[in-house]
């Protein structure tokens, strides 16, 4: 090409301390084309994203627009440069009606109004607040407004998440003829279908580094994922054999057609005592939803949940603890006190009920959680503030509150995100060993590898489905990571 | 926060002042004592010998005999701010609890004028409980909102009493003025008080569970502790405290009126913030707030040896109060 590229990002590096984010990220998108930004959970693509919009600086490398140096300072800085990113989550002002929102970005109104009719609304009313609009509307209004500031490079963050079908396609028609034209589309997704079908190229980042570079054809998924991958640390080899007698164990949550507002809308599975079933899902695909409905802290909007054969509904994780479900969420700082001490932190659930509420059982107290810091080999040199522990080790107190108090079935959420590799290969085989003496685990991880490591059995989540259900022994990456990308049946199909 | 101090020696010093609240309270304490000995020489240590001894007991006592309301209602917001809470009703609570005990004595009897009186608090703590742990209306509004409702109802019922009179009864006396040993015999009721208080804190659960919604709702939430119930106890617990205040209180100022006891309401939550208590909850000790209450009490006596007009004494106290917590946050580090 002797036209300069209209976006042009080289060598770009960034890190966050000691973290680092991304490494050497490359992309470049020439006129008229739409170029795919994909990778893994943790691969960094939300920063890349943040560097290309000018949100982020980067510590190296550099972001070319129309071949020149654009110091991207500011998003509003590339915005003018002609650089605009429509979001996975609405940038709408909710108690502002639809006009005053225009106004705020300097939007033109006339071809706001074209774009929304053409990207299917027929029936867009400008003073209507935008905290009345349904999500899927809001999201249509974000990508109007972004096509009518007439951007030479489109940035789309997992746009198609919150539409139906019908919208959907009205999107990549009106996307595909906008590039046709000579707009550059970047389309950040998970979605392989979507991506064959409207992108030329795609570009994989992989532990913050641009991998590849492919154009898109026939069974190019397969590569994809296999970059995607590449090579991980090595985690170690799992200690405890799988548990082959399966479903030895009676059922003890017993799911049935599970639906959770937009996010969750057909979840079935068993979950036997004595085993680790894992859950694999991409960011977003309803998982959340489904850990914090079974804890007790959203409703079901449908759907049954029985434990031991009998059906539960919970109203408060003290419900939910009552019936033996018990929850470690993702986000530690959910789930610690971080002032307090270890030991408040672990026995916290001992004074939860009104009955607990008189003087403390001293002794047994510090008996239980004398055993859960034995048994969990928690560091507790630092035993005043729990927020003076490392990551890891405060990990294994939200984990060890439920060693003390005893675990029938737990919930973890994505126990090792974020902590060392030494602490990781302590928590698979006391997983292990909990569901051997007959507690029933629930793991939902985003690190495939981790599936043969710690689980007997996984079910895969996408678009709030199960999708497919897969037996430890067969839970290679590859076939995890396929089914997580809604690819399902013979290979190369998409 | 991060701009208090640089200097590592100054981060230290702050350290160590975090780890151990009590030291530089006391330290402060008893420097304000001796700036009101420069001030009236005398007053504190009267050096001469006789019924007062080297130090004065009468002063002391005295000292003592005031802060002890102040104390009771402190602790009221150190348990409510625990939980990132305040108790803007105590003063009226302790304003109606005395008011209608006065009253009704008159016509029921100490007895039954008591316990209607500790009701009225029990009531309108509730009445914040359900406001606070199950509508979510933010304490500050709600403890706000009942505080001026129970006034409007004291004016009402004065109104429908007009004609009974009121008398104070002998006991509430006897307990708020008068003296055993040169102290106070207020303390017959404080120190049993403080006791209780000091061990809710630190060897119940539902002491720990104040500490633990401070904290992180949420976490408390996820170990099944449900919120309301601790909320309801707990201002339940804080109205009763400030209805025994105005009892004790009452029998100290041995006078009715209609806003009795709330000019206490911001030194109350002054001695629970000196005291090391943060308004953002999960942080607090009430042994801080009883040292605080004596503080905010020598301040207000040089204030008052000062002799200037009310108007400029009440600005400079309220300046003061400010100065000290600020001072005192910015060497700590806390808030």
């Amino acid at each position: 090409m002797t036209e300069p590229a209209l976006l042009d990002a080289t060598g770009v590096a960034k890190s966050f301390g000691a973290v680092h984010a991304l490494t050497d990220a490359e992309l470049r998108v020439g006129k008229g084309e739409i170029v795919a930004l994909m990778g893994a959970n943790g691969a960094g693509k939300s920063t890349f994203v943040k560097i290309i919009t000018g949100a982020l600086k980067p510590d190296t490398g550099h972001v070319l627009i129309h071949g020149q140096q654009a110091r991207v300072g500011s998003p509003a800085e590339a915005r003018r440069t002609g650089l605009v990113p429509v979001y996975q989550e609405p940038s709408l002002i909710p108690d502002l009606d639809v006009l005053d929102n225009l106004r705020l970005g300097d939007t033109p109104v006339a071809p706001f109004v074209h774009w929304v009719k053409e990207l299917g609304i027929e029936d867009l009313v400008l003073n209507e607040m935008i905290a009345d609009l349904p999500l899927a509307t809001l999201r249509i209004i974000d990508l109007a407004r972004a096509l009518a500031s007439d951007p030479d490079v489109l940035l789309l963050d997992e746009m198609t998440a919150a539409l139906p079908t019908d919208l959907v396609e009205r999107v990549l028609k009106t996307v595909r003829a906008r590039a046709n034209e000579g707009m550059g589309v970047i389309y950040v997704s998970h979605r392989f279908t979507e991506i064959s079908e409207l992108c030329d190229r795609a570009s994989v980042l992989r532990d913050g580094k641009t991998v590849g570079d492919l154009q898109i054809e026939e069974g190019v998924e397969e590569r994809i994922v296999e970059l995607m991958l590449g090579q991980k640390i090595d985690l170690g080899q799992r200690e405890i054999a799988v548990n082959t007698s399966t479903q030895s164990g009676s059922t003890r949550l017993k799911v049935r057609d599970l639906a959770i507002g937009t996010k969750v809308s057909n979840v079935s599975f068993d979950l036997y005592s004595d085993e680790v079933l894992g859950v694999v899902a991409l960011e977003g695909q309803g998982q959340d939803e489904l850990f914090q409905a079974l804890a007790g802290f959203i409703k079901p909007t449908a759907g049954t949940i029985a434990i031991d054969g009998e059906q539960k509904q919970f109203s408060h994780p003290a419900d939910a603890i009552a019936s033996g479900l018990t929850f470690v969420p993702g986000d530690r700082a959910d789930a610690l006190l971080s002032q307090r001490s270890v030991r408040e932190n672990i026995a916290l659930p001992f004074s939860a009920r009104i009955k607990a509420w008189g003087p403390l059982k001293m002794r047994h107290e510090k008996e239980r959680v004398a055993h859960a810091i034995d048994k969990l080999q928690i560091d507790t040199r630092a035993q005043g503030e729990v927020q003076q522990l490392s990551g890891g080790n405060q990990q294994k107190v939200t984990i060890g509150r439920w060693l003390a108090t005893g675990v029938e079935t737990l919930l973890l959420f994505d126990p090792t995100r974020g902590i060392d590799v030494r602490t990781k290969r302590q928590i698979y085989p006391l997983v292990r060993e909990l569901a051997d003496q007959g507690a029933a685990v629930l793991y939902y991880t985003s690190e495939l590898e981790e599936i043969q490591l710690a689980c007997d059995r996984a079910i895969v989540i996408f678009n709030g489905s199960v999708v497919d259900t897969i037996d430890a022994s067969e839970a290679t990456e590859q076939r995890l990571m396929r089914a997580a990308y809604g690819l399902t049946g013979n290979e190369g199909a998409a | 926060m991060s701009t208090a101090t640089t200097d590592p020696a100054m981060i230290r010093l702050g350290r160590f002042l975090r780890d151990n609240p009590m030291i530089p309270l006391l330290v402060f304490l008893f420097l304000l004592i001796a700036t009101l000995e420069v001030m009236r020489p005398g007053i504190v240590i009267p050096l001469r010998s006789g019924r007062d001894g080297l130090i004065s007991t009468f002063w002391v006592g005295n000292l003592i005999k005031f802060a002890i309301p102040l104390a009771m209602l402190a602790a009221c917001q150190v348990l409510t701010m625990l939980t990132a809470g305040i108790d803007l009703s105590v003063g009226v609570v302790a304003t109606v609890s005395a008011f209608v005990c006065a009253t009704l004595t008159t016509i029921w009897g100490v007895p039954a004028a008591a316990i209607v009186a500790l009701a009225t608090g029990i009531i309108v703590g509730a009445v914040n409980g359900i406001g606070v742990g199950i509508v979510r209306v933010h304490p500050l509004i709600m403890t706000l909102g009942t505080g001026l409702i129970a006034t409007g109802c004291l004016q009402v019922y004065q109104r429908l009493f007009i004609n009974a009179g009121s008398e104070i009864p002998e006991f509430l006396v006897w307990l708020g003025t008068g003296r055993t040993a040169g102290m106070p015999n207020g303390l017959f009721l404080f120190v049993p008080f403080a006791l209780f208080v000091l061990w809710l804190m630190r060897y119940t659960g539902f002491g720990r569970l104040l500490f633990a919604l401070g904290s992180n709702e949420q976490a408390a939430k996820l170990s099944g502790v449900r919120a309301w119930q601790v909320y309801i106890a707990l201002y339940v617990l804080s109205g009763f405290i400030a209805a025994l205040a105005g009892l004790l209180y009452l029998g100290m100022i041995r006078q009715t009126s209609l806003s009795l006891a709330n000019p206490l309401l911001l030194p109350s939550v002054a001695a629970a913030v000196i005291g090391g208590t943060s308004i953002f909850g999960g942080r607090g000790s009430f042994a801080g707030a009883i040292v605080g209450a004596l503080i905010l009490r020598v301040l207000d006596t040089m204030l008052t040896l000062l002799q200037m007009p009310e108007g400029a004494r009440t600005a400079l106290f309220g300046l003061i109060v400010l100065a000290v917590t600020a001072l005192y946050v910015r060497i700590t580090g806390t808030r």
